[in-house]
Protein backbone atom coordinates (compact mmCIF):
# COMPACT_ATOMS: atom_id res chain seq x y z
CA UNK A 1 0.00 0.00 0.00
CA UNK A 2 0.99 3.67 -1.29
CA UNK A 3 1.72 5.76 1.17
CA UNK A 4 -1.33 9.13 0.44
CA UNK A 5 -0.05 12.22 -0.58
CA UNK A 6 -3.15 14.46 0.02
CA UNK A 7 -6.53 13.34 1.64
CA UNK A 8 -9.61 15.23 1.29
CA UNK A 9 -12.54 14.17 3.87
CA UNK A 10 -15.16 15.84 2.82
CA UNK A 11 -14.36 19.04 1.99
CA UNK A 12 -16.58 22.18 1.06
CA UNK A 13 -15.84 25.67 -0.36
CA UNK A 14 -18.16 28.43 -0.76
CA UNK A 15 -17.69 31.92 -2.03
CA UNK A 16 -19.66 34.28 -0.45
CA UNK A 17 -22.03 31.61 0.92
CA UNK A 18 -22.42 30.24 -2.80
CA UNK A 19 -21.71 26.79 -2.13
CA UNK A 20 -18.55 25.21 -5.12
CA UNK A 21 -17.40 22.00 -3.47
CA UNK A 22 -20.49 20.02 -0.99
CA UNK A 23 -18.90 17.34 -0.23
CA UNK A 24 -15.49 16.01 -1.87
CA UNK A 25 -13.36 13.15 -0.72
CA UNK A 26 -10.23 11.98 -1.90
CA UNK A 27 -7.12 10.24 -1.73
CA UNK A 28 -4.27 10.72 -3.57
CA UNK A 29 -0.95 8.47 -2.82
CA UNK A 30 2.75 8.62 -3.75
CA UNK A 31 3.55 7.86 -7.52
CA UNK A 32 -0.19 8.40 -9.09
CA UNK A 33 -0.82 10.67 -11.34
CA UNK A 34 -4.38 11.62 -10.64
CA UNK A 35 -6.76 13.81 -13.67
CA UNK A 36 -9.32 16.37 -12.10
CA UNK A 37 -12.03 16.35 -14.84
CA UNK A 38 -15.33 18.33 -14.86
CA UNK A 39 -17.11 21.03 -16.94
CA UNK A 40 -16.30 24.76 -16.51
CA UNK A 41 -17.81 26.38 -13.13
CA UNK A 42 -17.88 22.33 -11.68
CA UNK A 43 -15.21 23.42 -9.02
CA UNK A 44 -12.15 21.47 -10.16
CA UNK A 45 -10.01 24.87 -10.08
CA UNK A 46 -11.53 25.33 -6.77
CA UNK A 47 -11.29 21.63 -5.68
CA UNK A 48 -6.94 21.94 -6.27
CA UNK A 49 -6.84 25.81 -4.71
CA UNK A 50 -8.44 24.52 -2.06
CA UNK A 51 -5.94 22.33 -1.25
CA UNK A 52 -3.14 24.48 -1.66
CA UNK A 53 -4.91 26.72 1.27
CA UNK A 54 -5.39 29.45 -1.34
CA UNK A 55 -9.17 28.97 -0.38
CA UNK A 56 -10.23 28.53 2.99
CA UNK A 57 -12.46 25.36 3.56
CA UNK A 58 -15.53 25.51 4.56
CA UNK A 59 -15.99 22.47 6.58
CA UNK A 60 -14.10 18.54 6.18
CA UNK A 61 -9.99 18.43 7.00
CA UNK A 62 -7.21 18.15 3.99
CA UNK A 63 -3.96 16.65 4.80
CA UNK A 64 -0.42 16.89 3.03
CA UNK A 65 1.69 14.30 3.47
CA UNK A 66 0.78 13.32 6.69
CA UNK A 67 0.41 17.03 7.87
CA UNK A 68 -3.41 18.50 8.52
CA UNK A 69 -3.11 21.71 5.80
CA UNK A 70 -2.79 24.12 8.59
CA UNK A 71 0.17 22.33 10.13
CA UNK A 72 1.71 22.11 6.45
CA UNK A 73 5.35 23.93 6.65
CA UNK A 74 7.26 21.29 4.27
CA UNK A 75 6.23 23.83 0.77
CA UNK A 76 9.15 23.15 -0.33
CA UNK A 77 7.93 19.31 -1.13
CA UNK A 78 4.92 20.54 -3.69
CA UNK A 79 5.16 22.54 -7.09
CA UNK A 80 2.34 24.43 -7.83
CA UNK A 81 1.52 25.73 -11.89
CA UNK A 82 -0.89 28.16 -11.93
CA UNK A 83 -3.13 28.57 -14.84
CA UNK A 84 -1.43 31.20 -16.43
CA UNK A 85 0.92 34.19 -15.73
CA UNK A 86 -0.43 37.27 -14.68
CA UNK A 87 0.79 40.34 -16.30
CA UNK A 88 1.33 42.33 -13.63
CA UNK A 89 1.97 45.74 -14.03
CA UNK A 90 4.35 45.07 -16.99
CA UNK A 91 7.75 45.17 -14.97
CA UNK A 92 10.17 42.79 -17.68
CA UNK A 93 11.51 39.43 -16.56
CA UNK A 94 13.37 36.96 -18.24
CA UNK A 95 12.39 33.53 -18.21
CA UNK A 96 14.96 32.17 -15.80
CA UNK A 97 14.31 34.96 -13.24
CA UNK A 98 11.00 33.36 -13.34
CA UNK A 99 11.83 30.01 -13.20
CA UNK A 100 14.31 30.62 -10.29
CA UNK A 101 11.33 31.77 -8.22
CA UNK A 102 10.69 28.13 -7.76
CA UNK A 103 13.90 27.68 -5.87
CA UNK A 104 12.68 30.03 -2.72
CA UNK A 105 10.21 27.37 -1.51
CA UNK A 106 13.56 25.69 -1.20
CA UNK A 107 16.21 28.56 -0.17
CA UNK A 108 14.45 30.59 2.30
CA UNK A 109 14.02 34.43 1.76
CA UNK A 110 17.29 35.69 2.91
CA UNK A 111 19.74 32.99 1.68
CA UNK A 112 21.54 34.24 -2.23
CA UNK A 113 21.42 31.70 -4.86
CA UNK A 114 24.12 29.42 -4.92
CA UNK A 115 25.59 26.76 -7.45
CA UNK A 116 22.95 24.20 -6.30
CA UNK A 117 20.06 26.68 -7.43
CA UNK A 118 21.27 27.65 -10.81
CA UNK A 119 21.79 23.51 -11.55
CA UNK A 120 17.89 23.34 -10.88
CA UNK A 121 17.16 26.40 -12.78
CA UNK A 122 19.14 24.84 -15.62
CA UNK A 123 17.78 21.59 -15.39
CA UNK A 124 14.48 22.40 -15.26
CA UNK A 125 14.65 24.51 -18.27
CA UNK A 126 16.29 22.02 -20.48
CA UNK A 127 13.22 19.27 -19.34
CA UNK A 128 10.52 21.77 -20.83
CA UNK A 129 13.07 22.94 -23.67
CA UNK A 130 13.25 26.19 -22.83
CA UNK A 131 17.06 26.63 -22.51
CA UNK A 132 17.44 28.68 -25.13
CA UNK A 133 14.73 31.24 -24.16
CA UNK A 134 16.32 31.90 -20.49
CA UNK A 135 17.32 35.12 -21.01
CA UNK A 136 14.27 36.23 -22.98
CA UNK A 137 11.89 38.35 -21.29
CA UNK A 138 8.51 36.18 -20.83
CA UNK A 139 6.24 38.26 -21.99
CA UNK A 140 7.86 37.53 -25.72
CA UNK A 141 7.15 34.12 -25.48
CA UNK A 142 3.79 32.21 -26.67
CA UNK A 143 1.19 30.86 -24.54
CA UNK A 144 2.62 27.52 -24.71
CA UNK A 145 5.93 28.58 -24.19
CA UNK A 146 4.94 30.69 -20.88
CA UNK A 147 2.45 27.59 -19.55
CA UNK A 148 6.38 25.67 -19.73
CA UNK A 149 8.38 28.49 -17.89
CA UNK A 150 5.47 28.18 -15.02
CA UNK A 151 6.31 24.13 -15.31
CA UNK A 152 10.02 24.95 -15.37
CA UNK A 153 9.80 27.31 -12.01
CA UNK A 154 7.52 24.08 -10.07
CA UNK A 155 9.95 21.81 -11.51
CA UNK A 156 12.74 23.82 -10.18
CA UNK A 157 11.76 23.35 -6.51
CA UNK A 158 12.17 19.45 -7.39
CA UNK A 159 9.21 18.95 -5.23
CA UNK A 160 7.51 15.94 -4.48
CA UNK A 161 4.15 16.68 -5.64
CA UNK A 162 3.32 18.46 -8.68
CA UNK A 163 -0.31 20.40 -8.16
CA UNK A 164 -0.90 22.02 -11.84
CA UNK A 165 -4.04 23.49 -13.06
CA UNK A 166 -5.21 23.11 -16.69
CA UNK A 167 -1.68 23.56 -17.43
CA UNK A 168 -2.70 22.23 -21.64
CA UNK A 169 -5.75 24.79 -21.83
CA UNK A 170 -5.32 26.24 -25.13
CA UNK A 171 -1.31 25.24 -25.37
CA UNK A 172 0.21 24.60 -28.80
CA UNK A 173 0.57 21.18 -30.00
CA UNK A 174 4.49 21.40 -29.56
CA UNK A 175 3.99 22.80 -25.74
CA UNK A 176 1.97 19.83 -25.05
CA UNK A 177 4.10 17.12 -25.97
CA UNK A 178 6.93 18.93 -24.31
CA UNK A 179 4.87 19.08 -21.28
CA UNK A 180 3.54 15.57 -21.90
CA UNK A 181 7.50 14.52 -22.09
CA UNK A 182 8.81 16.67 -18.81
CA UNK A 183 5.19 15.01 -17.01
CA UNK A 184 6.24 11.76 -18.07
CA UNK A 185 10.21 12.73 -16.63
CA UNK A 186 8.58 13.34 -13.25
CA UNK A 187 6.85 10.51 -12.78
CA UNK A 188 9.76 7.99 -13.77
CA UNK A 189 11.80 9.41 -10.91
CA UNK A 190 8.89 9.07 -8.43
CA UNK A 191 7.05 11.84 -8.85
CA UNK A 192 3.14 12.23 -7.88
CA UNK A 193 0.73 14.36 -9.80
CA UNK A 194 -2.46 16.31 -9.21
CA UNK A 195 -3.79 18.16 -12.62
CA UNK A 196 -6.70 19.76 -13.54
CA UNK A 197 -7.36 19.18 -17.55
CA UNK A 198 -10.31 20.12 -19.81
CA UNK A 199 -8.91 17.71 -22.35
CA UNK A 200 -5.91 15.23 -21.69
CA UNK A 201 -4.96 14.74 -25.59
CA UNK A 202 -1.12 13.84 -25.18
CA UNK A 203 -1.32 13.53 -21.42
CA UNK A 204 -3.42 10.86 -21.75
CA UNK A 205 -1.35 8.06 -21.65
CA UNK A 206 0.36 9.09 -18.46
CA UNK A 207 -3.01 9.38 -16.33
CA UNK A 208 -3.04 6.72 -14.26
CA UNK A 209 -6.73 7.73 -12.28
CA UNK A 210 -9.64 10.62 -13.22
CA UNK A 211 -11.63 12.06 -10.79
CA UNK A 212 -14.58 13.59 -12.46
CA UNK A 213 -16.38 16.91 -10.79
CA UNK A 214 -19.62 17.56 -11.14
CA UNK A 215 -22.30 19.86 -9.14
CA UNK A 216 -19.68 20.31 -6.24
CA UNK A 217 -18.99 16.34 -5.89
CA UNK A 218 -17.40 13.68 -7.17
CA UNK A 219 -19.68 11.84 -9.95
CA UNK A 220 -17.27 9.49 -11.18
CA UNK A 221 -13.04 7.83 -9.45
CA UNK A 222 -11.26 5.63 -11.32
CA UNK A 223 -10.19 4.66 -15.21
CA UNK A 224 -10.14 7.75 -17.75
CA UNK A 225 -13.64 7.79 -19.08
CA UNK A 226 -13.90 7.71 -22.37
CA UNK A 227 -15.26 10.98 -24.87
CA UNK A 228 -18.73 11.34 -25.88
CA UNK A 229 -20.69 13.30 -27.87
CA UNK A 230 -18.64 15.66 -30.39
CA UNK A 231 -15.78 15.47 -27.71
CA UNK A 232 -15.17 12.05 -29.11
CA UNK A 233 -14.40 12.96 -32.67
CA UNK A 234 -10.83 12.35 -33.30
CA UNK A 235 -10.09 15.77 -34.02
CA UNK A 236 -12.16 17.86 -32.02
CA UNK A 237 -9.64 20.59 -30.51
CA UNK A 238 -11.28 21.35 -27.43
CA UNK A 239 -10.20 25.16 -26.80
CA UNK A 240 -12.51 27.76 -25.67
CA UNK A 241 -12.46 30.98 -23.19
CA UNK A 242 -12.62 30.69 -20.28
CA UNK A 243 -14.70 32.87 -17.55
CA UNK A 244 -13.82 36.31 -17.04
CA UNK A 245 -10.70 37.45 -15.10
CA UNK A 246 -10.99 39.15 -12.24
CA UNK A 247 -11.47 42.80 -13.04
CA UNK A 248 -7.50 44.06 -12.86
CA UNK A 249 -8.46 46.99 -10.71
CA UNK A 250 -5.77 49.46 -9.37
CA UNK A 251 -5.61 47.55 -5.92
CA UNK A 252 -5.87 43.96 -7.19
CA UNK A 253 -2.35 41.65 -8.07
CA UNK B 1 30.50 74.23 -10.26
CA UNK B 2 31.82 76.47 -7.81
CA UNK B 3 28.20 76.23 -6.69
CA UNK B 4 29.13 73.15 -4.94
CA UNK B 5 31.70 74.71 -3.19
CA UNK B 6 28.86 75.46 -0.56
CA UNK B 7 28.29 73.15 2.41
CA UNK B 8 24.47 73.73 1.44
CA UNK B 9 25.00 72.56 -2.13
CA UNK B 10 26.42 69.47 -1.21
CA UNK B 11 24.29 68.45 1.36
CA UNK B 12 21.01 68.69 -1.14
CA UNK B 13 23.45 67.55 -3.73
CA UNK B 14 24.30 64.24 -1.48
CA UNK B 15 20.09 63.91 -0.14
CA UNK B 16 18.90 64.08 -3.69
CA UNK B 17 21.54 61.48 -4.77
CA UNK B 18 20.44 58.78 -1.85
CA UNK B 19 17.01 59.51 -2.83
CA UNK B 20 17.40 59.52 -6.93
CA UNK B 21 19.34 55.96 -5.70
CA UNK B 22 16.49 54.42 -3.28
CA UNK B 23 13.19 55.46 -4.81
CA UNK B 24 13.28 53.25 -7.95
CA UNK B 25 14.70 50.32 -6.11
CA UNK B 26 11.45 50.36 -4.18
CA UNK B 27 9.49 51.69 -6.93
CA UNK B 28 9.63 48.69 -9.01
CA UNK B 29 7.80 46.88 -6.73
CA UNK B 30 5.15 49.07 -6.87
CA UNK B 31 5.26 49.22 -10.15
CA UNK B 32 4.60 45.48 -10.89
CA UNK B 33 1.73 45.65 -8.15
CA UNK B 34 -0.24 47.88 -10.44
CA UNK B 35 0.63 50.35 -6.88
CA UNK B 36 1.86 53.19 -9.01
CA UNK B 37 -0.26 56.17 -6.96
CA UNK B 38 0.44 54.22 -3.83
CA UNK B 39 3.56 56.17 -3.18
CA UNK B 40 1.24 59.86 -3.93
CA UNK B 41 -1.52 58.71 -1.25
CA UNK B 42 1.27 57.66 1.20
CA UNK B 43 2.16 61.04 0.99
CA UNK B 44 -1.05 62.82 1.45
CA UNK B 45 -1.25 60.63 4.58
CA UNK B 46 2.61 62.27 5.50
CA UNK B 47 1.41 65.29 5.74
CA UNK B 48 -0.68 64.79 8.58
CA UNK B 49 2.42 64.06 10.02
CA UNK B 50 3.72 66.82 9.10
CA UNK B 51 1.32 69.26 10.66
CA UNK B 52 1.01 66.97 13.28
CA UNK B 53 4.81 67.80 14.26
CA UNK B 54 4.48 71.72 13.52
CA UNK B 55 1.40 72.21 15.56
CA UNK B 56 3.59 69.95 18.35
CA UNK B 57 6.59 71.07 18.12
CA UNK B 58 8.36 68.45 17.09
CA UNK B 59 10.18 66.71 14.17
CA UNK B 60 8.04 67.08 11.35
CA UNK B 61 9.84 64.38 9.43
CA UNK B 62 10.18 62.32 12.85
CA UNK B 63 5.95 62.55 13.33
CA UNK B 64 5.53 62.10 9.13
CA UNK B 65 7.13 58.68 9.48
CA UNK B 66 5.27 57.69 12.02
CA UNK B 67 1.67 58.58 10.18
CA UNK B 68 2.92 57.49 7.39
CA UNK B 69 3.62 54.14 8.21
CA UNK B 70 0.41 53.71 10.30
CA UNK B 71 -1.66 54.98 6.97
CA UNK B 72 0.94 52.20 4.67
CA UNK B 73 0.00 48.99 7.07
CA UNK B 74 -3.78 50.10 6.55
CA UNK B 75 -3.81 50.67 3.09
CA UNK B 76 -1.87 47.70 3.14
CA UNK B 77 -4.42 45.61 5.45
CA UNK B 78 -7.45 47.02 2.83
CA UNK B 79 -5.59 46.03 -0.11
CA UNK B 80 -4.83 42.41 0.98
CA UNK B 81 -8.65 41.98 2.01
CA UNK B 82 -9.31 42.77 -1.45
CA UNK B 83 -12.67 43.99 -0.80
CA UNK B 84 -14.18 46.65 -3.70
CA UNK B 85 -14.83 49.09 -1.31
CA UNK B 86 -11.55 49.29 -0.77
CA UNK B 87 -10.94 51.56 -3.37
CA UNK B 88 -13.03 54.03 -1.37
CA UNK B 89 -11.60 53.66 1.72
CA UNK B 90 -8.44 54.58 0.58
CA UNK B 91 -9.63 57.58 -1.25
CA UNK B 92 -11.08 58.55 2.13
CA UNK B 93 -7.79 58.03 3.71
CA UNK B 94 -5.95 60.14 1.17
CA UNK B 95 -8.20 62.96 1.50
CA UNK B 96 -8.14 62.89 4.68
CA UNK B 97 -4.59 62.75 4.80
CA UNK B 98 -4.30 66.47 3.01
CA UNK B 99 -6.93 67.88 4.41
CA UNK B 100 -5.94 67.03 8.13
CA UNK B 101 -2.17 68.91 7.00
CA UNK B 102 -3.21 71.57 5.65
CA UNK B 103 -5.71 72.06 9.09
CA UNK B 104 -2.92 71.18 10.90
CA UNK B 105 -0.43 73.24 9.36
CA UNK B 106 -3.36 76.44 9.66
CA UNK B 107 -3.34 75.64 13.69
CA UNK B 108 0.23 75.74 13.91
CA UNK B 109 2.52 78.71 13.59
CA UNK B 110 3.81 77.72 10.54
CA UNK B 111 3.51 80.05 7.64
CA UNK B 112 2.31 79.16 4.19
CA UNK B 113 6.08 78.96 3.35
CA UNK B 114 6.58 75.70 5.26
CA UNK B 115 3.75 74.24 3.96
CA UNK B 116 5.12 74.72 0.62
CA UNK B 117 8.55 73.19 1.70
CA UNK B 118 6.69 70.12 2.04
CA UNK B 119 4.57 70.07 -0.46
CA UNK B 120 6.94 70.95 -3.47
CA UNK B 121 10.49 70.36 -1.24
CA UNK B 122 12.78 72.19 -0.11
CA UNK B 123 16.28 70.41 -1.08
CA UNK B 124 18.47 73.63 -0.23
CA UNK B 125 17.15 73.91 3.66
CA UNK B 126 18.55 70.02 4.10
CA UNK B 127 20.40 70.27 7.72
CA UNK B 128 23.32 68.13 8.47
CA UNK B 129 20.99 66.07 10.82
CA UNK B 130 18.29 65.38 8.18
CA UNK B 131 21.45 64.48 6.49
CA UNK B 132 22.11 61.55 7.92
CA UNK B 133 18.35 60.23 8.60
CA UNK B 134 18.48 60.68 5.16
CA UNK B 135 21.47 58.46 4.31
CA UNK B 136 20.68 55.76 7.37
CA UNK B 137 17.55 55.34 6.07
CA UNK B 138 17.94 55.50 2.35
CA UNK B 139 20.76 53.14 3.22
CA UNK B 140 18.46 50.43 4.82
CA UNK B 141 15.48 51.42 2.01
CA UNK B 142 18.30 49.91 -0.48
CA UNK B 143 19.59 46.90 1.13
CA UNK B 144 16.54 45.29 2.16
CA UNK B 145 14.69 45.97 -1.75
CA UNK B 146 18.33 44.43 -3.23
CA UNK B 147 18.54 41.73 -0.43
CA UNK B 148 15.19 40.39 -0.83
CA UNK B 149 14.81 41.03 -4.38
CA UNK B 150 14.07 37.24 -5.13
CA UNK B 151 11.62 37.62 -2.97
CA UNK B 152 9.81 40.79 -3.29
CA UNK B 153 10.30 39.73 -6.97
CA UNK B 154 8.14 36.33 -6.16
CA UNK B 155 5.35 38.18 -4.63
CA UNK B 156 5.03 41.03 -7.08
CA UNK B 157 4.81 39.07 -9.78
CA UNK B 158 2.71 36.10 -8.29
CA UNK B 159 1.45 36.39 -5.19
CA UNK B 160 -0.46 33.36 -4.61
CA UNK B 161 2.28 30.91 -6.03
CA UNK B 162 4.85 32.65 -3.58
CA UNK B 163 2.13 31.92 -1.01
CA UNK B 164 2.32 28.31 -2.02
CA UNK B 165 6.05 28.60 -1.85
CA UNK B 166 5.80 29.12 1.85
CA UNK B 167 6.69 32.73 1.78
CA UNK B 168 5.86 34.79 4.72
CA UNK B 169 3.71 36.68 2.40
CA UNK B 170 1.77 39.33 4.19
CA UNK B 171 5.22 39.96 6.56
CA UNK B 172 6.73 40.92 2.77
CA UNK B 173 3.75 42.58 1.95
CA UNK B 174 3.69 44.82 4.71
CA UNK B 175 7.55 45.33 4.31
CA UNK B 176 6.76 47.03 1.00
CA UNK B 177 4.10 49.21 2.95
CA UNK B 178 6.40 50.33 5.62
CA UNK B 179 9.07 51.08 3.26
CA UNK B 180 7.15 52.84 0.97
CA UNK B 181 6.69 55.22 4.16
CA UNK B 182 9.50 55.60 4.81
CA UNK B 183 10.88 56.56 1.28
CA UNK B 184 7.97 58.92 0.97
CA UNK B 185 8.90 60.90 3.88
CA UNK B 186 12.55 60.84 3.42
CA UNK B 187 11.59 62.19 -0.61
CA UNK B 188 9.70 64.80 0.60
CA UNK B 189 12.38 66.92 1.65
CA UNK B 190 13.69 66.59 -1.90
CA UNK B 191 11.01 67.02 -3.97
CA UNK B 192 8.00 67.44 -1.49
CA UNK B 193 4.98 65.40 -0.94
CA UNK B 194 3.50 66.10 -4.81
CA UNK B 195 6.31 65.18 -6.28
CA UNK B 196 7.22 61.87 -4.53
CA UNK B 197 5.64 58.73 -7.05
CA UNK B 198 7.46 60.45 -9.91
CA UNK B 199 10.68 59.32 -8.66
CA UNK B 200 9.59 56.03 -7.82
CA UNK B 201 7.62 55.66 -11.11
CA UNK B 202 9.31 57.80 -13.82
CA UNK B 203 12.73 56.19 -14.10
CA UNK B 204 11.19 52.37 -13.84
CA UNK B 205 8.95 53.45 -16.73
CA UNK B 206 11.95 54.64 -18.50
CA UNK B 207 14.28 51.42 -17.64
CA UNK B 208 11.40 48.89 -18.72
CA UNK B 209 11.36 50.54 -22.28
CA UNK B 210 14.68 48.67 -23.02
CA UNK B 211 15.66 46.34 -20.47
CA UNK B 212 14.63 42.61 -20.50
CA UNK B 213 15.36 40.85 -16.94
CA UNK B 214 13.82 42.17 -13.93
CA UNK B 215 17.16 42.79 -12.39
CA UNK B 216 18.45 44.90 -14.98
CA UNK B 217 15.55 46.70 -14.59
CA UNK B 218 16.13 47.79 -11.37
CA UNK B 219 19.60 48.38 -11.95
CA UNK B 220 19.23 50.21 -15.22
CA UNK B 221 16.18 52.41 -13.23
CA UNK B 222 18.75 53.13 -10.18
CA UNK B 223 21.10 54.74 -12.13
CA UNK B 224 18.31 56.54 -14.55
CA UNK B 225 16.93 57.67 -11.07
CA UNK B 226 20.77 58.99 -9.29
CA UNK B 227 21.00 60.58 -13.00
CA UNK B 228 18.03 62.62 -12.94
CA UNK B 229 18.57 63.57 -9.14
CA UNK B 230 22.61 64.93 -9.79
CA UNK B 231 21.64 66.69 -13.21
CA UNK B 232 18.38 67.97 -11.26
CA UNK B 233 20.26 70.02 -8.40
CA UNK B 234 22.84 71.03 -10.61
CA UNK B 235 20.16 72.71 -13.40
CA UNK B 236 18.45 73.99 -10.01
CA UNK B 237 22.11 75.56 -9.17
CA UNK B 238 22.63 77.06 -12.26
CA UNK B 239 19.28 78.27 -13.23
CA UNK B 240 18.41 78.73 -10.32
CA UNK B 241 15.29 76.70 -10.41
CA UNK B 242 13.05 75.25 -7.71
CA UNK B 243 15.58 71.77 -7.40
CA UNK B 244 12.35 69.17 -6.55
CA UNK B 245 10.42 70.08 -10.00
CA UNK B 246 13.99 70.01 -12.31
CA UNK B 247 14.62 66.42 -10.71
CA UNK B 248 11.23 65.34 -11.93
CA UNK B 249 11.16 66.96 -15.28
CA UNK B 250 14.57 66.00 -16.19
CA UNK B 251 13.82 62.40 -15.36
CA UNK B 252 10.26 62.83 -16.93
CA UNK B 253 12.41 64.42 -20.24
CA UNK B 254 14.83 61.26 -20.04
CA UNK B 255 11.90 59.22 -20.18
CA UNK B 256 10.28 60.64 -23.20
CA UNK B 257 13.85 60.07 -24.89
CA UNK B 258 13.59 56.60 -24.51
CA UNK B 259 10.28 56.17 -25.88
CA UNK B 260 11.12 58.20 -29.06
CA UNK B 261 14.48 56.43 -29.67
CA UNK B 262 13.01 53.40 -28.74
CA UNK B 263 9.91 53.52 -30.99
CA UNK B 264 12.69 55.40 -34.17
CA UNK B 265 14.87 51.81 -33.02
CA UNK B 266 12.32 49.65 -33.57
CA UNK B 267 11.00 50.98 -36.72
CA UNK B 268 14.13 50.65 -38.08
CA UNK B 269 14.56 47.10 -37.18
CA UNK B 270 11.04 47.23 -39.03
CA UNK B 271 12.59 48.18 -42.29
CA UNK B 272 15.53 45.73 -42.41
CA UNK B 273 14.47 42.45 -40.75
CA UNK B 274 11.53 40.76 -42.21
CA UNK B 275 8.91 40.17 -39.95
CA UNK B 276 8.70 37.24 -38.11
CA UNK B 277 4.92 36.31 -39.27
CA UNK B 278 3.45 33.48 -37.48
CA UNK B 279 2.43 30.86 -38.64
CA UNK B 280 -1.26 29.76 -37.72
CA UNK B 281 -2.88 26.09 -37.05
CA UNK B 282 -4.42 24.90 -39.42
CA UNK B 283 -8.58 25.69 -39.74
CA UNK B 284 -10.79 22.97 -37.51
CA UNK B 285 -13.94 23.85 -39.32
CA UNK B 286 -14.98 23.65 -43.36
CA UNK B 287 -15.19 27.07 -44.80
CA UNK B 288 -17.80 26.85 -47.32
CA UNK B 289 -18.67 30.17 -47.94
CA UNK B 290 -17.60 31.22 -51.26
Amino acid sequence: MSTPVIIVEHGAVGYDGRPVLRDVSLTVTAGEVVAVLGANGSGKSTLIRAILGLVPLGAGSITLFDRPLRQFRQWQRIGYVPQRLGAGGGVPATVREVVASGRLARRGVLRPPGAADRAAVDAALRAVGLADRASDPVATLSGGQQQRTLIARALAGQPELLILDEPTAGVDAASQEAFAGALRDFVADGGTVLLVAHELGPLRPVISRAVVVHQGGICHDGAVPDPAGHHAEPDHDHVHPHGPDEPAGLWSN
Amino acid sequence: MELFQYPYMQRALIGALVIGLAAPALGIYLVQRRLTLIGDGIGHVALTGVGAGLLLNRSPVLVAVIVATVGAIAIEVVRARGRTSGDLALALLFYGGIAGGVLLVGLSDATSANLNAYLFGSLLSTSTSDLITVGVLGAAILITMIVLRPALFAISHDEEYARVSGLPVRTLNLLIAVTTAVTVTIAMRAVGVLLISALMVVPVATAQQITRGFRSTMTAAMALGFFAAGSGVWVAATADTPPGASVVLLAIASFLVVAVAGALWRAVRRRTAPAHVPVPEPHEVVLDRG
